[in-house]
């Protein structure tokens, strides 16, 4: 679990912190237009911690980690280690596939949080950059609209994003057929479907999210 | 036939197995004794290793029945078909040994995952099967640094790790040069007789039938065709097995000049 944390850890944390620096670059040029400048910590913050650090990170996990683990047990599959693993008695969906889908689905919010936080340092960069403002000032700004509405469920949702990028990326290496070409297939889709599913049921669970939670600030 | 070596270890009760529309496996019966090496013969796509994997249920059969050790071993739970698997061996084709662990962990592999024993007895172990294979000076290595030839003997040293009473080969010298080749069928042998296993060695290769088998069948067109002793086949009139034997006897001549 720390293995596969680790290993996603610099390519998050690069995105997160250009995908803060982009926000807040955007936002600033319209919120001005609007004479709403002091908004932008505020926007930027809720923007990253509600929907753009949990999905992008998620996204970017299912790239990195899905695809690995699709074509890690599709080459196993395909050159009979699966087989042998259970040929000598051990149970490989226990040991392959469980450790795995319990691992992405706790190590993703872990990793959201930490993008979450970089995309913020990268959001403060822009600010300081047309604004004059201290990272006290912005800090508190962030938490000041940033309710406890807007982080759980942000959060919350990334442990469904992690089960389904574990359990995609298993059942498409499990399954995996036909010697390389296959194992090809088993990445290339785990990757697909792994992020349509994410996107799907971020809908879902956004809509389910504001049920629970209705009143944003 | 002749089961004079001992009681019945496997009975194959007409075993029926398809793919789609396609048969592979059309009534297949046998048996083998305790401690008899029992091979079977056929060429690419008769379905021995079909009939293999059916046998230690990696394929389900469509029909039919196997015993293995008196234990019907299609009406077994999975947990009690864990149970018989940890005292069977088998071989792959390719190996099979685990791409992300060691020499050393592959074969100490099976016996962490299924039996308490202490580090000493995994040790002695492992130093046991690697001396058998010739190879402890491969213990730390990784499986992408080993040969063809070495996999295949790593892949033995782990499958008798466990000391089974029962081995299943999947085409044992396949892929190997003809002195490699030979060479693995006469360390199967050797520790086939060492460790009195009973086994079942699926292969095309007459070289390594001849060193190996007690007995032997011959599949082709989804069936048993013939059953018997190597000199029996190899002599046969049959002309499907004089067909099938002419070329690998004239490959074993080349390769013994």
């Amino acid at each position: 679990m720390i293995e596969l944390g680790m290993k996603t850890l610099p390519i998050v944390g690069v995105t997160g912190f250009i995908i803060g620096l982009v926000i807040a670059m955007q936002l600033s040029p319209v919120l001005k237009r609007f004479g709403a400048e002091a908004f932008l910590p505020g926007s930027v913050g809720i923007s990253i911690v509600r929907e753009l650090g949990p999905v992008i990170c998620a996204l970017i996990f299912a790239g990195r980690v899905s695809s690995g683990i699709g074509a890690e047990l599709g080459s196993m599959r395909v050159t009979e280690q699966i087989d042998a693993m259970e040929v000598s008695g051990v149970n490989p969906f226990r040991y392959l596939v469980v450790t795995r889908i319990f691992s992405t689905t706790f190590i993703l919010p872990i990793l959201t949080v930490y993008v979450i936080f970089i995309s913020l340092i990268g959001a403060y960069i822009a600010v300081v950059l047309v604004q004059n403002m201290t990272w006290a000032y912005y800090l508190d700004r962030v938490i000041f609209a940033v309710e406890f509405g807007d982080a759980i469920p942000g959060v919350a949702k990334t442990f469904v994003f992690g089960f389904i990028v574990g359990l995609v990326g298993c059942y498409k290496g499990y399954t995996a057929e036909n010697g390389t070409e296959g194992v090809g297939k088993a990445s290339t889709s785990s990757v697909v479907v792994s992020s349509l599913l994410i996107l799907i049921f971020d809908m879902i669970l956004v809509k389910f999210s504001l049920w629970i939670w209705p009143t944003v600030k | 036939m002749d089961l004079a070596n001992g009681e019945v270890m496997i009975e194959v009760i007409d075993l029926h197995k398809s793919f789609n529309s396609n048969r592979v496996l059309d009534g297949i019966s046998f048996n083998v004794a305790e401690g008899e090496n029992m091979v079977v013969f056929g060429r690419s796509g008769t379905g021995k290793s079909v009939l293999l994997k059916c046998m230690i249920r990696l394929l389900e059969p469509d029909s039919g029945n196997i015993k293995i050790q008196d234990k019907d071993v299609l009406k077994l739970n999975l947990k009690e078909l864990n149970t018989l698997r940890k005292n069977i061996g088998f071989l792959f084709q390719g190996a099979a040994l685990y791409d992300s662990m060691s020499v050393r962990e592959n074969l100490e592999f099976p016996l962490i995952r299924n039996f308490i024993i202490d580090r000493k007895e995994i040790d002695e172990r492992v130093h046991f099967v690697l001396e058998a294979v010739s190879l402890l000076e491969a213990v730390d290595k990784m499986p992408s640094e080993l040969s063809g030839g070495m996999k295949k003997r790593i892949g033995l040293a782990r499958s008798i790790i466990t000391k089974p009473k029962l081995m299943f080969y999947d085409e044992p010298t396949t892929g190997l040069d003809p002195i490699t080749s030979k060479e693995i069928s006469v360390l199967i042998n050797d520790l086939q007789r060492s460790l009195k296993m009973t086994s079942v060695v699926v292969t095309h290769d007459l070289l390594c039938a001849k060193i190996i088998a007690d007995r032997a069948i011959v599949l082709d067109d989804s069936k048993i065709v013939k059953e018997g002793s190597i000199t029996e086949l190899t002599n046969s009139e049959d002309q499907l097995l004089k067909n099938f034997f002419s070329d690998e006897i004239i490959e074993i001549n080349g390769s013994q000049k």
